[in-house]
């Protein structure tokens, strides 16, 4: 539902990201996390970064959303297995003391950038 | 129970820790072009896209420990009861504990105005001057909290806006969250809303009174309570009537008492 708050801040993270010293860049792809126990919507989210990357260095840039699975461990007996319905109980020994080790992703891991063409270039 | 605690915010980032990707390896092997000039390449960033947000609930935290306050996140769908719950557990530990409240809406003051009655000093956040957000975020309740008198409070709730999904994704600086589900609601809110549901410390199941008039069956909700929140502690009450308030406001109180100076 805050989608567009996100695909805002990611633009600004991106921009703010390009090294100084390169000119003029643009940013053609953002590679995101976003873990499955994350309150974002994949395709929501997507539709939000087109809007959002409008007139900025990342227009027409593809934003690739990595799903992070939700991976819990017990604390109790140390089992390890991916959370695939809401069930937090361990499936070994149904204890309900876990760890989430993964799943709460929203994290810009990189981005790709390509230098804009130069009259002079060669 | 506060995200941050285990597995947020433990990453550094890298602003200029660029590499070359293999697209720019392959251009420059062929024709020569300098990388520095032409190709793609990719830039780590490695940053949580809400790290701002983290920042100033730590920031908040922080504050609200050096003046002893404790802080409680209200969360819920619209309409369980978030209001008339806050109206009675207020008038239940007024006036031996000095309590504000701070109130999340898209938009009205109408909460704010019900809260205000109890005489407590009340903020109203409509969160339309912030894009109608669907949550109330950390700068928000620190912009609120400079215009109460913090010395003088020791409980200070925030009632966050009604919705069961985005208030759980933000952590706004406070040391426990509530979650109210009332018995007008789905007995498998919890499980369709887990996030919500893990990220509380304790629910209160409401509306307790109308339980004979419905077909809402109480241990099956709490059944799938305990399903994403194993020994989640649930207060079943009725903010119309006052029923088992008993031992919410004892947990109440023992919190506010265990943070104060």
């Amino acid at each position: 539902m805050h989608e567009m708050g996100i695909a805002l801040r990611i633009v600004e993270i991106a921009t703010a990201s390009l090294p100084v010293d390169l000119g003029a860049a643009r940013v053609t792809k953002v590679n995101l996390k976003v873990g499955k126990l994350a309150a974002v919507v994949p395709e929501s989210l997507r539709f939000c970064f087109d809007v959002a990357v409008k007139d900025s260095p990342l227009e027409d840039a593809i934003l690739a959303i990595e799903e992070v699975p939700v991976v819990a461990k017990c604390k109790d007996c140390h089992a390890q297995w991916t959370i695939d319905e809401p069930v937090f109980v361990c499936q070994t020994c149904h204890s309900g003391s876990l760890e989430i080790l993964s799943g709460r992703e929203l994290d810009i891991e990189s981005i790709e950038i390509v230098e804009e063409e130069k009259n002079d270039s060669g | 129970m506060i995200p941050g605690d285990t597995f947020n915010n433990q990453r550094c980032y890298h602003h200029k820790d660029f590499h070359q990707s293999h697209h720019s390896h392959s251009n420059s092997a062929i024709d020569g072009v300098s990388i520095e000039k032409s190709g793609t390449r990719e830039i780590k960033v490695v940053r949580r896209v809400l790290d701002v947000n983290d920042k100033m609930a730590e920031q908040n935290r922080r504050l609200f420990a050096e003046k002893g306050i404790f802080v409680l996140n209200v969360m819920s769908s619209p309409g369980s009861g978030k209001t008339t719950t806050l109206e009675k557990t207020l008038a239940q530990i007024l006036p031996e504990i000095k309590s504000a409240v701070i109130v999340g809406d898209i938009c009205t003051t109408h909460d704010a105005d019900r809260l205000a009655s109890t005489g407590v000093p009340v903020v109203q956040i409509n969160t339309d001057e912030f894009g109608g957000d669907c949550h109330l975020v950390a700068h928000v309740i620190e912009k609120a909290a400079s215009t109460l008198e913090l010395d003088d409070i020791e409980f200070l709730v925030v009632e966050n806006v009604g919705n069961l999904v985005c208030p759980a994704e933000f952590d706004i600086g406070e040391d426990s969250r509530v979650v109210v589900l009332s018995v007008t609601e789905g007995e498998d809110k919890p499980v369709k809303y887990p996030l919500m549901f893990r990220e509380c410390e304790v629910a209160l199941l409401n509306k307790i009174d109308l339980l004979p008039y419905l077909d809402f069956d109480r241990e099956k909700a709490i059944a799938y309570i305990h399903q994403v929140h194993p020994k989640m502690p649930v207060f079943e009450i009725s903010s119309k009537t006052g029923e088992g308030f008993a031992p919410w406001i004892d947990w109440l109180k023992g919190k506010i008492k265990a943070k104060k100076k």
